[in-house]
């Protein structure tokens, strides 16, 4: 490692104010520590930043393919017309800025014996690596699905690209139209999203093509907030009644198994062949390519992690943080992956400086915005279980939003929502 | 100045070391691991970027104490915070406030009306200097029991004052007064000159 007069006369600073009030062990010399971060998203970013924030002596890299980063959160609301695309766009000059390095890059290969991270034909050593790689589309699970195909078939899953690309098919559907959304069987990034995407193109059609539809097809018999998106649904868009713009569909039955991009058609497994003007595929989930090709993943797919540390129980010296990771009872959402990274990353510092990592403490808040003035959301504050095996909801506290909330409570939870964007983004992104 | 710096350099030291300490002793999380998933909602060190939800930095210990308990008992109307607070024992309650009474507040850079703000001042100083002093900055010192004000963002003491006037939350006597004294004497543009006074202490 390469160090110039000004690291080092920073180092020198820091080493003699420490010894000062005591703390031998930290002496100057011991060499910087270097973390590599696949993944410049939410967990990625997140991590990269507290890390630095907590010791800016630690030499931080985010490698990660996109100039920008598109938000999944917020997303429906551009597929809505309410939001613009550029508002959910997050570029990386303010990690930069704070001494991170950040590599435009694919990694290909993480090495947790040679601690190495292999991308764009170099290679990255790390005292430790974190992997947020969110997650990768299973296509191939829905027969006639393909990165191709999904030009045709959106599913908007991976925000940006995609995203602009289903909002213009809804914007160029005739009045009168269906749109068919296949919804994945569990686990899978952001439970509540196919609803909230429902709900935000039905109050897109109701206000400008108020004769279509919205068909959700399901691989699930339940599914995240159910009793809030239904009573919304009704309240907002006639769900259950004739002239429904929101109709569910339970799995097993209406589980999508295969689509028909010339046709424009899904066919369930029940047989059932369904016609449709928008298919929005959503299809099966697992963790990000790089997870399963560097042996970081179990056999469903997901990355069993230390719920303390979120160090793999693969392969020490490697974290996996968000969407890839399995952290029991956190949900798949751009909270939990920031309140991860957090954890994450003050475990990171210790454990580089040679001390036991502190008490955890996570917090996951997710909003969904059904309709006009009309949000909800679910809290929970989680604490690791006594046996270090779970990350469990405090019991009493958490939970949704009442169902006999006034519609003073569900405006706010609007208002609410857009603040927490601009908050958690600038958390996230400096 | 230089004696000065050191100084608060070791002070520094010595805190991070007694809060690693009290990490590695027991089952309660650091301050700063609490507080930091606050940030979320809150804003980066508790100064809100976000309009409906207030910025939390530099709030009185006692004052910060109180409000959670009162979103954990329900004494104060919230939609979400009541199921949040509920979340934390009182230790880490107390350890969040000492945190964010030490983070330094950045008033919400927001629009205001000009005049407004003017008419607002002297409503304010009229109506709720008493009370909020200093132009609704927070009082110093243990006894604070006063909510921060001055350069918070409007949307939310919007919603705040709603929940008082429409019986969601408990108000003071005196403040139900001199509240009840406002409106009827200036009306909902008084009480709107007085937002944009604290809107315009950036």
């Amino acid at each position: 490692m390469n160090m110039n007069r000004r690291d080092f006369v920073k180092a020198a600073g820091a080493a003699t104010a420490i010894g000062m009030v005591g703390v031998p062990h930290l002496a100057l010399g011991a060499g910087k520590k270097r973390v590599v971060i696949v993944g410049g998203g939410s967990g990625g970013a997140t991590a990269a930043r507290y890390i630095k924030l907590a010791d800016d002596a630690v030499d931080v890299t985010i490698i990660e393919p996109n100039e920008y980063y598109y938000t999944c959160y917020m997303s429906n609301e551009v597929l809505g017309g309410d939001r613009s695309i550029d508002s959910i766009k997050f570029g990386y000059d303010k990690l930069k800025a704070m001494g991170i390095e950040v590599v435009r890059a694919t990694a290909e290969l993480v090495d947790p014996v040679a601690k190495v991270v292999k991308a764009g034909g170099r290679d990255y050593t790390f005292d430790r690596c974190v992997v947020a790689p969110g997650i990768e589309l299973i296509y191939d699970e829905i027969e006639g699905y393909s990165e191709a195909t999904s030009r045709k078939l959106p599913h908007a899953w991976n925000a940006g690209e995609q995203t602009r690309l289903l909002r213009a098919r809804l914007e160029a559907m005739p009045d009168g139209g269906a749109v068919v959304i296949t919804a994945p069987p569990n686990p899978f990034r952001c439970p509540p999203g196919p609803y909230e995407r429902a709900s935000q193109i039905a109050h897109y059609f109701k206000q400008h093509k108020p004769k279509s539809k919205v068909l959700i097809l399901d691989a699930k018999q339940k599914f995240s907030k159910q009793g809030l998106f239904t009573q919304g649904w009704k309240a907002l868009y006639g769900f259950g009644t004739d002239n429904a713009m929101i109709e569910w569909q339970p799995g097993p039955d209406a589980a999508v198994v295969k689509v028909d991009a010339a046709g424009m058609t899904a066919e369930t497994s029940f047989g059932d062949e369904i016609k449709a003007d928008v298919l929005n595929v959503i299809p099966p989930q697992r963790a990000g390519k790089i997870a399963q090709v560097s042996d970081l993943t179990d056999d469903y797919g997901w990355c069993p992690v230390d719920k303390k540390t979120f160090e793999s129980t693969k392969h020490p010296g490697v974290h996996v943080i968000g969407d890839a990771c399995i952290a029991t009872k956190m949900p798949k959402s751009g909270y939990a992956a920031n309140s991860q990274a957090k954890v994450c990353a003050a475990a990171i510092v210790a454990m580089l400086k040679g001390e036991e990592p502190g008490t955890p403490s996570y917090v996951n808040t997710c909003y969904s915005i059904i309709g006009k003035d009309w949000g909800v959301s679910v809290a929970a504050v989680y604490r690791l279980s006594e046996d270090g095996k779970t990350i469990a909801g405090v019991e009493g506290a958490g939970g949704l939003t009442p169902v006999d909330a006034s519609s003073e409570a569900r405006r706010r939870e609007v208002q609410y929502a857009h603040s927490w964007f601009k908050n958690i983004t600038a958390d996230i992104f400096g | 100045m230089a004696k000065q710096a050191m100084n608060l350099a070791l002070t520094a030291g010595a805190l991070a070391l007694a809060i690693s300490t009290a990490v590695s002793a027991g089952g309660t999380a650091s301050a700063s691991m609490l507080s930091n998933t606050c940030d979320g909602c809150h804003g980066r060190n508790g100064n809100s970027f976000g309009p409906a939800s207030p910025s939390i930095a530099q709030m009185e210990k006692t004052a910060f104490v109180e409000a959670m308990q009162a979103f954990k008992s329900g004494d104060t109307y919230s939609t979400i915070m009541g199921r949040i607070a509920k979340g934390y024992t009182d230790k880490e309650i107390e350890r969040m406030a000492g945190h964010f009474a030490a983070r330094k507040f950045v008033p919400a850079k927001q629009e205001f009306d000009t005049g407004a703000a003017e008419k607002g001042a002297r409503l304010h100083d009229k109506y709720c200097e008493k009370c909020h002093e200093d132009g609704g900055k927070p009082i110093a010192g243990e006894d604070a029991e006063y909510y921060l004000l001055a350069g918070q963002w409007t949307p939310y003491l919007t919603n705040a004052i709603a929940d008082f006037r429409e019986g969601r939350r408990k108000m003071p006597k005196k403040m139900k007064k001199k509240l009840d004294k406002l409106i009827k004497k200036e009306g909902e543009k008084g009480l709107a000159a007085i937002n944009a006074f604290y809107a315009s202490q950036q």
